[in-house]
């Protein structure tokens, strides 16, 4: 059983984290996130939900006592974004590092300053190397069923690694959007009952949580932790597997989007995804063997399959909406470029930094970049490796 | 009543074999605490002193649950953990074992009265049912005793040292008992390890309350102060002779002042015995000392006052 409705990007959040039902949900609201903890806020003091909600002080606070509801046995969630994420950048690890399956949305937005509330990565990619999981949705109903399948993941045993569900802020956040829901007894069947291994709570199997680790174990710890991470492709493939089952919608470490006989490609991430699919569509049609790359799950990122996928291409653009400030390029550039070189495939690929601070990227821009990239397959030279695209310079 | 003699006799929960300092007052004042209570606990303890000598990985002294997050969140941890207890209890997920808990967070005065403020002033303000314990040895001792809010002034920390040209911390400490009380939460006490058994008649009551207690205890430490670690317990009741560890609780906003002493003594009992204020007895500093003595007598009056004990005047 499912449902079609007509929900922006937050609600359907909240109506994945009401039919997840977490034990617990530590959260501050922060635009373009606050309708998230609103909504879910409504379902707590309606009755809908069993959790117990934890209006904090700060998000570093929310993350706090999210790991402190976790240690204890609880499913526990939260939600951020921006400034948010970052207040809370010091738990992060601390999260993960202690293995606790947390799950939270983060609906991107560029981070200050200057100050700034609409989309960019910059939140995210800034936390991808804190050990959580990062899953990115191209549209309100994959940040949906991401959320609902990411609970599965991060509670796998193999795994117990928190995930960040990222959704770009107002582009998914707060547009409407046509969906399927599924029924909320499917949901909870399908995320199951959690059962930590030793919850706090335990009297009889009193536990110390987050010991002083030094020389001589945290290096197996952080290894331990290595081991995890590794585990976590089949996870995801294993989980969307069954998700199909539940929801008849595919799910994979990425998509690949008309790239079996591309010749030139784009690799990207979130809403502009979209965007590029109509491009190549239009490109297509123009007899350009144009492809794309839509990555999902970028932490841990997985080089093999995705240089696979590209091996094959003249050349390739990577599309980043975050800057690293290193002048060599954005994150997800260096992990494609880095995948490339270990597969020792012949592509040529460049970078593109678009969209900062919610700057709109439009299909004729995503269509100037294969044009870019045929030049350089035609000319057989780059000569910009690093491009900032639709910016005034 | 539990007298000191059953508390003496009853298990440690805090074991011995930690690596806290001789004289150390953290750890005295946590097994009092943790004896008082009478539920298995889940105990939160922010970076510091209490933390990296007690969890040692492989080992721990804790024979309750414990956690350690971080350093300014031990409150936010604790509230989390109590949510998770209320959470599941409604759901009816917990072992009949498990039902009744304690949740106790441990603080020194660096991640209670400096980093970790802003989350102890949310989860007090949030209402969980938790015991917050302020072990205040007045200065960042596990970095090496760097000068903190709880700092007294005139003393020598090693980034408020006593120079040529400044005498040590130049401000007061902040009253960080009156400012929880502020709160309007069901229990707050100020309490000192020479009174064990006052110390634990307040913890008792802040596990029975419901919702919030805090109790701030002063705590020794012989290599911060510069003080003798035999005199350890001593010294916390020259503070309270001398009026500058005052022995308070505040019920439902009721104030009530706990020990006086019989002869109030001069501030200079309580600054002779440490090390840190060693330089204050120089001639030219012989004005901090009546600066910090009009300040003590100023505070105790204030406390006098709200306790109902000042004399008509």
């Amino acid at each position: 059983m499912s449902e079609q409705v007509a929900l922006t990007g937050n609600e359907v959040m909240s109506q994945a984290m009401r039919q997840i039902n977490p034990d617990v949900v530590a959260a501050y609201p922060i635009t373009p996130q606050t309708a998230i903890v609103q909504t879910f806020s409504q379902f707590v003091n309606d009755g809908d939900v069993d959790t117990e909600f934890v209006p904090t002080e700060s998000e570093h606070s929310a993350m706090s006592a999210t790991v402190g509801a976790s240690a204890s046995g609880a499913r526990a969630m939260t939600a951020t974004a921006a400034n948010g994420l970052a207040l809370m950048w010091e738990v992060l690890y601390i999260a993960s590092g202690t293995r606790l399956p947390i799950v939270m949305p983060v609906v991107n937005r560029a981070l200050s300053g200057p100050i700034n509330i609409h989309c960019d990565h910059s939140d995210a990619m800034g936390a991808r190397d804190s050990g959580w999981i990062q899953l990115y949705a191209e549209n309100a109903q994959e940040a949906y069923d991401n959320a609902i399948q990411a609970v599965k993941i991060s509670e796998n045993k193999d795994v117990m690694l928190p995930t960040m569900v990222n959704m770009d802020g107002f582009i998914i956040s707060h547009a409407v959007e046509n969906l399927n829901l599924l029924a909320d007894e499917d949901v909870q069947d399908f995320v199951g009952e959690y059962h930590a291994e030793n919850p706090l709570l335990d009297s009889e199997n009193p536990v110390t949580v987050g010991p002083l680790d030094l020389q001589d174990f945290y290096f197996e710890h952080k290894m331990q932790q290595a081991v995890a991470a590794e585990n976590v492709k089949d996870v995801v493939l294993e989980v969307a597997e069954e998700y199909e089952e539940l929801s008849g919608r595919e799910y994979g470490l990425f998509e690949e989007y008309k790239l079996d006989d591309a010749e030139v490609a784009v690799v990207a991430l979130g809403s502009t995804t979209g965007t590029a699919k109509t491009a190549v569509d239009n490109l297509r049609e123009n007899g350009v063997k144009a492809g794309l790359s839509k990555i999902r799950l970028y932490r841990p990122f997985p080089a093999e399959e995705i240089a696979e996928a590209l091996a094959d291409l003249e050349a390739v653009a990577v599309m980043d909406r975050a800057e690293t400030f290193s002048t060599t390029g954005g994150p997800v550039f260096a992990d494609v470029r880095a995948a490339l070189y270990d597969m020792g495939a012949d592509v040529e690929a460049v970078n593109y930094i678009y969209g900062l601070g919610g700057r709109d990227l439009k299909v004729e821009e995503i269509e100037s970049v294969y044009k870019d990239l045929e030049e350089i397959v035609e000319t057989n030279t780059v000569e910009d490796r690093v491009q900032h695209l639709g910016v005034r310079e | 009543m539990m007298s000191l003699k059953d508390i003496a006799k009853g298990e440690d929960r805090l074991s011995g074999g930690h690596r806290l300092c001789s004289g150390c007052g953290a750890g005295t004042v946590t097994r009092l605490i943790m004896n008082a209570s009478d539920n298995p606990a889940v105990v939160g303890a922010a970076t510091g002193c209490l933390e990296v000598s007690t969890t040692i990985y492989p080992y721990t002294a804790w024979e309750d649950s414990f956690i350690h997050n971080a350093f300014e969140n031990v409150a936010a941890t604790i509230s989390g953990a109590e949510a998770a207890h209320r959470s599941l209890k409604k759901q009816g997920k917990l072992k009949e074992a498990d039902e009744d808990k304690d949740f106790i967070a441990f603080g020194g005065d660096g991640g209670t009265y400096d980093i970790g403020f802003q989350s102890l002033s949310g989860a007090l303000e949030r209402g969980h049912d938790m015991v917050y314990v302020c072990y205040d040895n007045g200065a960042y001792m596990n970095t090496g005793i760097q000068r903190s809010s709880a700092t007294p002034k005139g003393a020598s920390t090693t980034t408020s040292p006593a120079g040529e040209e400044v005498p040590g911390k130049e401000q007061y400490r902040k009253e960080m008992t009156d400012i929880v009380a502020a709160h309007g939460i069901p229990y707050v006490a100020q309490a000192s390890p020479f009174k064990p058994n006052d110390l634990i008649r307040k913890a008792k009551k802040a596990f029975e309350v419901d919702g919030p207690a805090f109790i701030n205890v002063l705590a020794t430490c012989p290599r911060g102060w510069r003080s003798k670690t035999e005199e350890s317990i001593e010294i916390t009741k020259v503070a309270a002779d001398t009026c500058f560890w005052p022995l308070f609780e505040v019920e439902d906003g009721e104030w009530t002042l706990n020990y006086k002493p019989k002869e109030k003594k001069p501030i200079t009992d309580w600054l002779e015995r440490q090390g840190r204020f060693k330089h204050l007895f120089k001639p030219k500093n012989k004005h901090m000392i009546e600066e910090i003595q009009e300040h003590v007598d100023k505070r105790w009056n204030e406390i006098l006052k709200k306790c109902g004990e000042a004399e008509e005047e």
